[in-house]
């Protein structure tokens, strides 16, 4: 059952992905991106990550998803840019491919070849009492940081926004 | 409370029992969205000094249901120049992102469809899906007043998310769980031990009731936005934006849009259920209590939300866009961190 669910959420991640990188059409990659993001929250969910699937919705498709589509929607009003057709030249799409394929060949290769250590399986009731405890102790510091930095970046749009 | 399910409980946990778990709120739905449709006609009607649709059955009851075969029948229209995969495909993702939301609803202290930690967090997610179905078939529709229907939505919806997930983080606070049956349990006993009026605790709490009130109104007005309800449907506004997002689209899709939004009324309304006024819980103790008697309770409470957005819808006006970002933005987030600090103290004090 979990690993016909597993294969089910990977064909969905792989299948949307592969529309968002080869549509000639950016709505259509900005919509198929909300496919990918549903497919690999789908499989934290298989990974007994259950806070960081529902973050990974919240953020990612609540969020920056569309953001993404908003701004794709209005910048092509305003600079009057042809949505539909693809400019990508035939020089980057070789080179893109290259670098793609050497980068994958690497990580397949370190994958099996490294002797990972792996620690026994406890299957967690849920994660979210653990992620708590350990930003309030062992990583109070960068948590403390994200946090100012997210206050900086706040800061910053609203004065940028601002009428002079 | 180790299976707090009563399908599981009465045919084992089999595939058979997932289909059932996961058709029953469906089956409400489809249930609730006739009752809503009646109520929607005959308050507007009563407010209105109308009488409303009197000829099929007894005082019109049977009314919505002459209205769905009506829709079921309209032509399916997909204009010319619409972009036809997404035309199609954006009703169903908004009507799959509002029925996913039903997923932790909890009906009673026996039946919820899934029992996770992390339900009032797994609410907020969801609730954000629906946006991208809206802007879908507002693009989609290749019409100006759709998009204009899909971008305000959007600012709107954007908008209000940061004081309703500010009112859940305050729950989070004060109940100290996500779990939303844990969240109902411990509002149990008498209806003061509900969340609107301070949670259980001593009297201290009678200090934080205008605090508590306050989070409940700002988790009201965020969620009408968030459904696109009156005095918040800009993206829909007819005298603006002929219909918005679903100007285009007729029969069942455009049943789906309706059938979403209707879903979507009752999950907020349960939502200010679960989180302000105890769920399944009786208000009067052990009065009619039980898991039986908590369907019963749930629902009703959650009725008298939805009948408070039909009531706001046909009694305010619309706001302008200008009015909507300072309400949300000046109005109800200083506001909610206001209460949010206040309950925490109170929290801290029980």
């Amino acid at each position: 059952m979990e690993d016909l669910l597993f294969y089910l959420f990977a064909f969905v991640v792989i299948g949307s992905a592969s529309v968002v990188v080869l549509s000639k059409n950016i709505m259509y990659s900005a919509f198929s991106l909300l496919f990918t993001f549903f497919g690999v929250a789908g499989l934290y969910v298989l990974l007994f990550a259950d806070f960081v699937a529902l973050t990974q919705i919240m953020v990612y498709i609540g969020g920056i998803l569309v953001l993404i589509i908003f701004g794709v929607l209005l910048t092509t009003k305003i600079t009057g840019v042809d949505i539909k057709s693809g400019t990508t030249g035939k020089v980057q799409l070789i080179t893109a491919s290259v670098v793609v394929v050497i980068i994958a060949i690497s990580l397949i290769l370190l994958f099996t070849n490294v002797e990972w250590v792996n620690q026994e399986f406890v299957q967690p009731n849920t994660t979210i009492d653990s992620i708590g405890f350990a930003f309030m102790t062992k990583y109070l510091l960068p948590f403390e940081i994200a946090a100012v930095l997210l206050l900086i970046a706040l800061v910053g749009a609203t004065l940028i926004a601002r009428r002079k | 409370m180790e299976e707090a399910n009563f399908v599981f409980n009465m045919i084992g946990e089999n595939w058979i029992a997932f289909a059932i778990i996961s058709l029953l709120p469906m089956i409400f739905l489809l249930a609730y969205a006739l009752i809503a449709i009646l109520g929607e006609l005959k308050i507007s009607a009563f407010i209105q000094e109308r009488l409303g649709p009197m000829r099929t059955g007894p005082w019109g009851i049977i009314q919505p249901v002459a209205e769905v075969v009506k829709l079921l029948q309209k032509e399916d229209i997909t204009p010319d120049s619409a972009n036809k995969p997404l035309f199609n495909l954006a009703p169903f993702i908004m009507f799959a992102a509002s029925y996913a939301g039903f997923a932790v609803i909890p009906f009673s202290s026996y039946f919820v469809p899934s029992g996770i930690n992390l339900g009032l967090f797994f609410l907020l997610a969801v609730g954000s899906l629906g946006i991208i179905g809206l802007l879908m078939g507002g693009w989609a529709s290749n019409n100006k007043y759709s998009l204009l229907g899909g971008l305000r939505a959007v600012a709107q919806i954007v908008s209000y998310e940061i004081p309703a997930a500010m009112v859940i983080l305050t729950i989070a606070v004060m109940a100290g769980s996500l779990d939303l049956q844990e969240i109902i349990r411990q509002q149990s006993g008498w209806f003061w031990n509900w969340f609107v009026f301070g949670g259980s605790g001593g009297w201290i709490k009678i200090i934080f009731l205008p605090f508590s009130f306050i989070m409940c109104i700002i988790y009201i007005i965020a969620s009408l936005a968030e459904t696109n309800r009156t005095p918040f449907d800009i993206p829909e506004g007819e005298s603006e934006l002929v219909a918005g997002y679903h100007t285009e689209y007729s029969g069942m899709k455009f049943a789906m849009f309706f059938f979403a939004e209707y879903a979507n009324m009752f999950i907020v309304s349960a939502i200010i259920t679960i989180i302000f006024f105890g769920g399944w819980n009786s208000p009067f103790g052990d009065f009619m209590g039980g898991p039986i008697w908590g369907v019963f309770w749930f629902v009703s409470k959650a009725f008298v939300f939805v009948f408070l957005q039909i009531w706001l819808r046909w009694t305010l006006p619309r706001l302008r866009v200008d009015q909507l970002m300072y309400v949300s933005w000046k109005v109800l987030l200083p506001f909610s961190f206001v209460c949010f600090l206040a309950l925490s103290l109170l929290v801290m004090l029980k």
